[in-house]
């Protein structure tokens, strides 16, 4: 029995690759991958913060309410990040116990650190030549598992 | 806690909450086509019930398909399943597990950015679905292993006939795994650390 073969992509494929999805075609602007539940839902929670001023975070930025942050008057999605942060948590586990995109709770996230109520700890990244110390500790971490 | 009258915020529970210590986190990405386990490997790892994380590829994917991205008005939600594994009081590992839509994860910016690594699960069943997402790895140069998750009903390939069939050089390691079971999904992650680690050990010396 022999398995299918790959075909290896070489990098000029990438120029004549179809962008993303195919245009959408009249009558289904509604994805089809959309909730039913929840059909085009509309993101309109932020006051200020235009496109392209967010904060660099990554979905394992940790998020930290400060200690002496006061009780906002802010937005309600706002107060309820700042106590879910009252112990670190992952950006991605915010947008899961929100359920709200990652790039909306990047947008509250944004705010919040200017207003100096929570601080990002940034992730470690993998780099060129990834920190072997780094790299021993996961090991050892599942190894415990 | 009632923003939404529909809905009320479900927060962690106290045992799912990080230590203050906690400073920096890692991240590893599982790749595989639909249906073949993704979400059962970081269940079967994880030290939290896995959580779902979802973005709109409106935003999100300006940056890759800028000129296009003007004329695609609709929102693709993408959804990812995640789960964590507390590796030291200071360092937290995560596991994202990515179900259906292949080319929409590679639109997330940030999802393979700064990832350790990814584990690309396959199904010999239908091998064919995991054929773009190698592809797209070699490409972006992200460091993976394969890990052949075994279905009762599944051909079994030699590995030899797998890694000509994927077309991976000797190098890359390919494995097999029950993905539901913690043990063996735990040796998936451990081959794909040793990897990272002997690329980094080869990269020291040239």
């Amino acid at each position: 029995m022999t398995p299918p073969q790959r075909r290896r992509r070489y990098p000029k494929e990438e120029f004549t690759e179809p962008p993303r999805e195919r245009p959408p075609q009249e009558g289904e602007e509604d994805g089809e991958e959309e909730d039913p539940k929840n059909p085009g839902r509309l993101y309109l929670l932020t006051g200020g913060g235009e496109a392209g001023e967010r904060a660099d975070l990554d979905l394992v930025t940790l998020i930290v309410a400060r200690a002496d942050a006061p009780t906002p008057t802010t937005q309600p999605e706002q107060s309820a990040l700042l106590r879910l942060c009252q112990a670190p948590l992952s950006v991605a586990e915010l947008s899961a116990y929100l359920n709200l995109p990652f790039s909306v709770v990047t947008v509250l996230l944004t705010e919040l650190l200017a207003a100096e109520l929570v601080q990002a700890r940034a992730p470690i990244v993998r780099s060129a030549l990834p920190d072997r110390s780094l790299l021993e500790a996961v090991m050892h971490g599942l190894q415990k598992l | 806690m009632d923003f939404k009258s529909s809905e009320t915020i479900t927060g962690p529970r106290a045992e799912d909450h990080l230590p203050h210590t906690a400073q920096a986190a890692v991240k590893i990405v599982i790749v595989g086509g639909f249906g073949v386990g993704k979400t059962t490997m970081v269940g079967a790892v994880s030290e939290i019930k896995p959580l779902t994380t979802e973005e709109t590829m409106t935003q999100a994917g300006i940056g890759i398909d800028d000129n296009y991205g003007s004329e695609t008005k609709t929102a693709t939600t993408v959804a990812m399943d995640f789960g964590r594994i507390s590796i030291t009081e200071r360092l937290v590992l995560y596991l994202f597990g990515t179900p259906g839509q292949e080319r929409f994860w590679f639109l997330w910016n940030g999802l393979f950015e700064g990832a350790l690594g990814a584990v690309v699960l396959i199904d010999t069943r239908r091998l064919e679905v995991s054929f773009d997402v190698i592809g797209r790895l070699e490409e972006r140069g992200v460091p993976f292993v394969v890990a052949m998750n075994t279905f009762p009903d599944a051909p079994s390939y030699p590995i030899e006939d797998l890694r000509a069939a994927l077309d991976l050089s000797e190098d890359i390691p390919i494995v097999q795994c029950d993905a539901r079971r913690r043990a063996s999904s735990r040796d998936v992650l451990m081959t794909l650390m040793h990897f990272l680690y002997s690329l980094t050990m080869s990269q020291a010396h040239t």
